[in-house]
């Protein structure tokens, strides 16, 4: 059974083994809106914490998807390239962006759990 | 994730009094009430605060206003009028300012225009009205920018003659109903609007209420604007809102609208720098105004529109999904930089990306490719035609 952690950026890792799922949360989407457009970056890329990983827009506004750990990324979800919406209808599900193949796993430590992170967004309001 | 470069919608003007921070001096419109009632986001906005968005979403109000009929609050414009002996002289006041045609604007016509600094650069566009009653003879109504009215105000009350009087607007509100449902809906409480000219206007009633009524807008659709009193404003847009065809629409979808409709955004696409011929403006000038001068700047802008200008505002549209947002960089085939984006985003009607910026003149030819420098990587794009998505003004038959 998956762990699953959250990061104050609004993202999601969802992690099995040493290899974590990363997409952005439900909140994150509702603030973004109608998500128009995404990129992920190459399967193979070796990206750092905190790097700018994929890029999520909207018709409003464009955002960065950081790498929440450091790794390489294993896989992107080129179902996302076609059909971006899929961000606003199952951002927790189906509209992962990368999987990262985790270096070192003491980077999660501090993360939030679901409850952890269900009150960070209640009290940013 | 965080917000990167061009978050949130934008900002008209870049003149707004009040910091980021200061929200207990944000103003509100006599639609604030309707806007939380209806889920509206609000944010601030030109000293107001306004609603980017309903629940709705951007995306579907976009495509509602093009498909049936918006209405958006334009209650944050500024509304003044400008008196005078008669419409010579306030025409003539005016002129001295804008280089539209105002002296032969006819009784209850409408025009485009823009205050000119001694550069010719714009200092705001404007919308100016000629009431259509023998009775208001020498004055003129005026509709500017919310970011620029204070500005827009001082600046007339500088220049103006003695004999011409401003008047701010404070007591009305002005609505905008948009789209190709527009005539219809306004048939049911106001059917004297059907048959009203696009850039034409009216005193009229909407269902028993006096209000003045336009027949022009910001999205390249069919629509108009209701300009009424404060306290009836909420009763006009409730009404409205009660036909099936109209959703209340936020500013992201009157951005992208009137983005794909190639309509400037002041502070954005026009400023202080840019003059009418660099912003493909000209055709808001008669051919009188263009010979005859005496709107400031006249110097330059008639320089420009005998040598051409050396850059000049086009529609771009980038060739990938990607959009290209303000201030993107745009470069040659040879990867030099030759313009920046003004304006840019995603067209639901398009269905793709749009953008409109500045391009040095000789690059500025429909089909010319570009590049735009997005994340670091020349995106392909070529110069469009604008409007991007076509104008479905109304025309009155012959």
């Amino acid at each position: 059974m998956a762990d699953i952690k959250y990061t104050d950026d609004h993202e999601y890792l969802s992690i099995e083994g040493d290899v974590a799922t990363v997409g952005i949360t439900k909140h994150a989407q509702e603030q973004l809106g109608d998500v128009v457009f995404v990129e992920l970056p190459e399967v193979g890329k070796a990206v750092a914490k905190g790097d700018e990983a994929a890029v999520v827009e909207s018709v409003k506004a464009a955002a960065e998807v950081y790498a929440p750990v450091s790794g390489e990324v294993v896989e992107a979800n080129g179902d996302l390239e076609g059909n971006p919406g899929l961000v606003n209808e199952d951002p927790e599900g189906g509209a992962w962006f990368m999987k990262i193949k985790i270096s070192d796993k003491s980077e999660l430590d501090g993360m939030m759990d679901a409850d952890g992170y269900a009150k960070f967004v209640a009290e940013q309001g | 994730m965080s917000p990167g470069g061009g978050a949130s919608v934008n900002q008209k003007g870049k003149a707004v009094a009040h910091g980021a921070d200061s929200s207990e001096t944000l103003l509100q419109t006599p639609l604030f009430e309707l806007h939380t009632e209806l889920g509206g986001k609000m944010v601030p906005f030109a000293g107001y605060e306004m609603p980017v968005q309903y629940p709705l979403g951007v995306l579907n109000e976009h495509l509602h206003t093009r498909n049936k009929a918006g209405l958006f609050d334009v209650s944050h414009m500024g509304q003044a009028f400008l008196s005078g002996p008669d419409h010579e002289t306030t025409a003539a006041a005016l002129e001295a300012l804008v280089p539209g045609e105002i002296t032969k604007l006819g009784l209850g016509r409408m025009r485009y225009t823009m205050f000119l600094n001694d550069e010719g650069g714009i200092l705001d566009d404007l919308m100016v009205t000629r009431s259509v009653a023998p009775e208001d003879d020498g004055r003129l109504m005026l509709v500017v920018n919310a970011a620029c009215k204070d500005a827009d105000y001082a600046h007339m009350q500088a220049k103006l003659p003695d004999s011409v009087k401003l008047t701010a607007v404070e007591d009305r509100a002005l609505l905008a109903l948009q789209g190709p449902a527009a005539s219809s809906v306004m048939a049911k409480w106001c059917p004297q609007a059907t048959d009203m000219g696009f850039m034409t206007a009216s005193s009229t009633q909407f269902d028993g209420i006096d209000c003045h009524v336009s027949r022009c807008g910001y999205t390249g659709e069919d629509g108009y604007e209701i300009s009424v009193a404060t306290d009836k404003a909420d009763q006009i847009a409730r009404t409205l809102l009660s036909h099936d065809d109209v959703e209340m629409i936020g500013l992201g979808a009157r951005d992208s609208l009137r983005l794909e409709a190639g309509l400037c955004l002041y502070g954005h696409d026009i400023d202080d720098t840019t003059s009418p011929v660099e912003a493909d403006l000209v055709w808001s000038m008669s051919k009188r105004r263009r010979e005859e001068g005496g709107f400031p700047g006249t110097e330059r802008i008639q320089r420009e529109l005998r040598d051409g200008p050396g850059r000049v505002r086009v529609g771009i549209k980038p060739e990938g999904r990607a959009p290209a947002r303000e201030g993107t960089e745009i470069v040659d085939e040879g990867g030099n930089r030759i313009g920046v984006v003004t304006s840019g985003g995603f067209g639901p009607s398009a269905e793709g990306p749009v953008a409109m910026g500045y391009v040095q003149s000789a690059h500025a030819a429909p089909d010319t490719g570009i590049g735009l420098m997005v994340r670091g990587e020349a995106r392909p794009a070529h110069v469009a035609q604008m409007p991007i998505v076509p104008h479905r003004y109304y025309r009155k038959p012959k």
